[in-house]
């Protein structure tokens, strides 16, 4: 019998020493935070500091509108970093925020110039990925380009928190695992004004749509089209429309002998403006038709477009997602803070932007790493309250928030130069909610090569 | 035939809008060879004097809003109006044709300014060059004009006996649904008469005729001693004031924004080009015939054979056109041929 032993490694003892490598190995992504640390697009290591990516419109028709989300984004760094009177961050609850950074990193940011057009905003959001190595891009004020960027984070494993994007497809066909919305949509807004529609004007109305010829028009157009049908107004004619197309004259007059006796602007921003101005000028509403007055209804609009309009957005109909005057205490701390730093209040499109810097900083303090897919999973699901609009839910399966919805009207005598939106209704989150499987799309994975 | 009617109506109305600009970048093109990229700023120009002035009429009292104390929101009431009651609500609400009045003079002087300060030292380098320098003056221009009133459009309403429509059926009896807003109706008028103006001052008075003569050749008019390349200056500014007052007159149709100028100048090229470079008659036609064919274009009845037609006309139309008359409709042999 040979017993002698042979010299080298057993195979018994190649099994043990490689499961016990393994186990070794692993350990660290049980127990050790951040120990994902080499894993993932622009972590920030053993930094101090945490850098975000404010994609905003410092160009172009919406650079005011830019200007306030920009605004707004370094007032939630200076509360996140501890500096000012924490603004929501007194507020918003369950919060993990304690004003010292966040995960113990200070955070800093990186800005991009979106100007509204979605090559320019996916190339300035490229630049804060991969030169400025922002670990979170956010911002923008139209859903082209939030639908473009989103696509970009995704393929990139970036955070997109989006910005003012009103479009159903954002969180709908073109919905994507590493995008976030805190706005509302088209189909919240049709929800919310139908009831209201129907006090104020009856189920009897024949409506015409114009609409903005990309995809937020189209998806608004659809949306009230089914909440107005829904109430048993007829849609006489819908109308598409060039963006920026100025003078909407020939669009207008049809209106006249259409037998219509409701016009709904499906426009935002300049086109909002412009068509409304000019729909009021051609006398729609002195006109009576089917003997009822005729009325205009613009779905989405915000104090700034409403300043723009001058007097032809008094009365009009409308939906918003926030408005400074609302006194729950989340959005008084936010407008006071805002308020005290740059002497007016802040727009529709700033609380948005400020609310989705502070869930995402929540979500990684939640997560205890940056690693977007622990993020995403907390942010996934998640009930808050004390940002405005009372009690909202991040939707898991679509990433799009629900919340209350405000249905304003133009202010007939305002009390000052921002008193220009007087809420009529505050629609319950409830009545907003839907199925998301309506809008189709998928997600998508969470690790992205 | 209402339908009809009413877009003949906003096709002129249009077409004046792109004639007027027009007008101003021929005008320039013709006597001094330079190819304006910035003359859409000049009619932005315009349309902020108006905002100037309105600014300046409702300087106001501010009586601060007690019940708000996170900013400052206060309501204004014009100092015009306190002190001269209806008289000063009444400047007010005239103030966007008596803004006319203000605009003139500082189209005038910016006109010259730019003209001598920059456009006299192109003169004779190539159009490439021109177009280059007058479009990076347009883009200073405008962010000019952005980083002092914002970006966002400011309502100049019109004033509040003209707000309203006019009963056009009425007066060719057609119907009493036939409305058209008698700002823009003013608006027609007021194109009408200044693109008359312009055509008369070229052909009825000396200056204009010595203009005239230096189109055709600047040499020799220079030869016979006329200081020919300050009457061009002249002309630049003529053309500043017009590009101006047509700014001003079309602030209640668009609220102005930063950006207006920029809009209105690639339709006012291409108007350019069909017309005819160099041509001033060319320039007012093809305004006018563009501006209906754009307007029929977007009638539903059209768009539901051709969809999407409203979008392309005018640059399918400048293509038929070219390619059927090669130097627009009334260009002259010689006009950018090198």
């Amino acid at each position: 019998m040979n017993d002698i032993k042979k010299p080298g490694v057993s195979r018994r003892g190649l099994l043990k020493a490689g499961a016990i490598t393994g186990l070794v190995a692993s350990t660290p992504s049980f127990f050790i935070k951040d120990a994902w640390a080499a894993d993932f697009r622009n972590n920030p290591k053993n930094t101090g500091e945490l850098k975000l990516g404010f994609n905003v419109p410092q160009s172009g028709p919406y650079a005011d509108e830019g200007a306030d989300e920009l605004r707004a984004y370094k007032l939630a760094v200076q509360h996140l970093n501890g500096e000012g009177d924490g603004g929501m961050l007194n507020t918003f609850k369950p919060s993990m925020l304690t004003g010292k950074g966040v995960l113990g990193k200070k955070v800093t940011f990186a800005t991009g110039d979106t100007q509204t057009k979605s090559d320019a905003a996916r190339a300035s959001a490229k630049r804060m990925i991969e030169k400025d190595g922002v670990l979170m891009v956010t911002g923008g004020s139209s859903s082209g380009v939030a639908v473009a960027v989103q696509s970009l984070c995704q393929e990139q494993g970036i955070i997109f928190m989006a910005g003012l994007t009103h479009s159903n497809d954002t969180t709908g066909k073109d919905k994507r695992r590493y995008g976030f919305r805190h706005f509302f949509n088209a189909y919240m807004s049709g929800a919310a004004l139908a009831p209201v529609l129907n006090k104020e004007y009856g189920s009897d109305r024949r409506a015409y749509h114009l609409t903005a010829d990309y995809t937020w028009g189209w998806t608004q157009e659809e949306s009230i089209k089914n909440s107005t049908e829904a109430l048993g107004w007829e849609t006489v004619q819908t109308v598409k429309t060039p963006v920026g197309a100025g003078d909407f004259s020939q669009y207008i007059t049809p209106v006249l002998n259409s037998g219509a006796d409701v016009l709904i602007l499906n426009h935002y921003g300049k086109d909002m403006i412009n068509s409304l101005t000019q729909a009021v000028q051609f006398g729609l509403r002195d006109k009576q038709v089917n003997g009822k007055n005729f009325e205009i209804v613009v779905p989405l609009f915000s104090r700034l477009m409403a300043q723009g309009a001058g007097d032809a957005i008094k009365g009009i109909l409308g939906t918003t997602n926030w408005n400074w005057s609302l006194q729950d205490d989340g959005s008084q701390a936010f407008v006071k803070s805002f308020g005290a730093e740059y002497g007016a209040p802040p727009s529709m499109a700033a609380q948005t932007c400020y609310a989705q810097t502070l869930l995402y900083a929540n979500a990684c303090e939640m997560a205890g790493t940056f690693y977007p897919p622990e993020v995403i999973k907390q942010l996934e699901g998640f009930n808050f309250d004390g940002m405005g609009n009372g009690p909202t839910f991040y939707r898991a399966e679509d990433h799009q928030c629900f919340k209350d919805v405000l249905v304003v009207r133009g202010n007939e005598n305002p009390s000052s130069q921002f008193d220009l939106l007087k809420v009529v209704d505050v629609t319950p989150r409830a009545q907003v909610e839907y199925d998301w499987n309506i809008f189709g799309g998928s997600l998508g994975p969470y690790i992205v090569e | 035939m209402d339908a009809i009617f009413i877009q003949i109506l906003n096709g002129l109305d249009k077409g004046a809008a792109y004639a007027l600009i027009a007008l101003g970048l021929t005008l320039v093109f013709g006597t001094l060879g330079i190819v304006n990229f910035a003359h859409g700023a000049l009619f932005m120009l315009g349309a902020f004097c108006a905002v100037t002035f309105q600014k300046l009429v409702t300087i106001s009292d501010r009586v601060r809003d007690e019940g708000v104390t996170a900013f400052v929101a206060y309501k204004e009431t014009p100092y015009l109006e306190i002190w001269f009651g209806d008289t000063g609500a009444t400047i007010i609400d005239y103030s966007v044709p008596l803004s006319i009045l203000f605009a003139i003079p500082i189209m005038l002087l910016i006109g010259f300014v730019m003209e001598r300060g920059l456009i006299k030292h192109f003169y004779k380098r190539s159009h490439a060059e021109q177009i280059l320098v007058t479009f990076g003056l347009a883009i200073v221009i405008q962010e000019l004009i952005k980083a002092y009133f914002g970006a966002n459009p400011i309502p100049q309403p019109a004033p509040e006996i003209l707000a309203g429509s006019a009963n056009v059926g009425s007066w060719f009896g057609l119907g009493n649904n036939l409305v058209y807003p008698w700002w823009r109706l003013i608006y027609l008028t007021f194109s009408g008469v200044t693109i008359f103006s312009v055509f008369a001052f070229l052909k009825f008075t000396t200056y204009g005729m010595v203009v005239r003569a230096g189109m055709r050749d600047r040499e020799t008019v220079g030869l016979l001693g006329i200081d020919i390349e300050r009457r061009f200056t002249i002309v630049f500014a003529i053309a500043a004031m017009v590009a101006g007052v047509a700014g001003v007159m079309y602030t209640p149709i668009l609220p102005p924004d930063y950006h207006m100028g920029m809009d209105f100048l690639v339709l006012s090229f291409v108007v350019v080009v069909v017309g005819g470079m160099g041509s001033l008659g060319g320039a007012v036609c093809a305004g006018f015939l563009l501006g209906i064919v754009q307007s029929f274009a977007s009638m539903n009845e059209v768009k539901e054979i051709f969809p999407g037609i409203d979008q392309i006309i005018l640059y399918l139309v400048a293509v038929i056109v070219l390619l059927v008359l090669p130097r627009g409709l009334m260009g002259r042999t010689g006009v950018m041929d090198d």
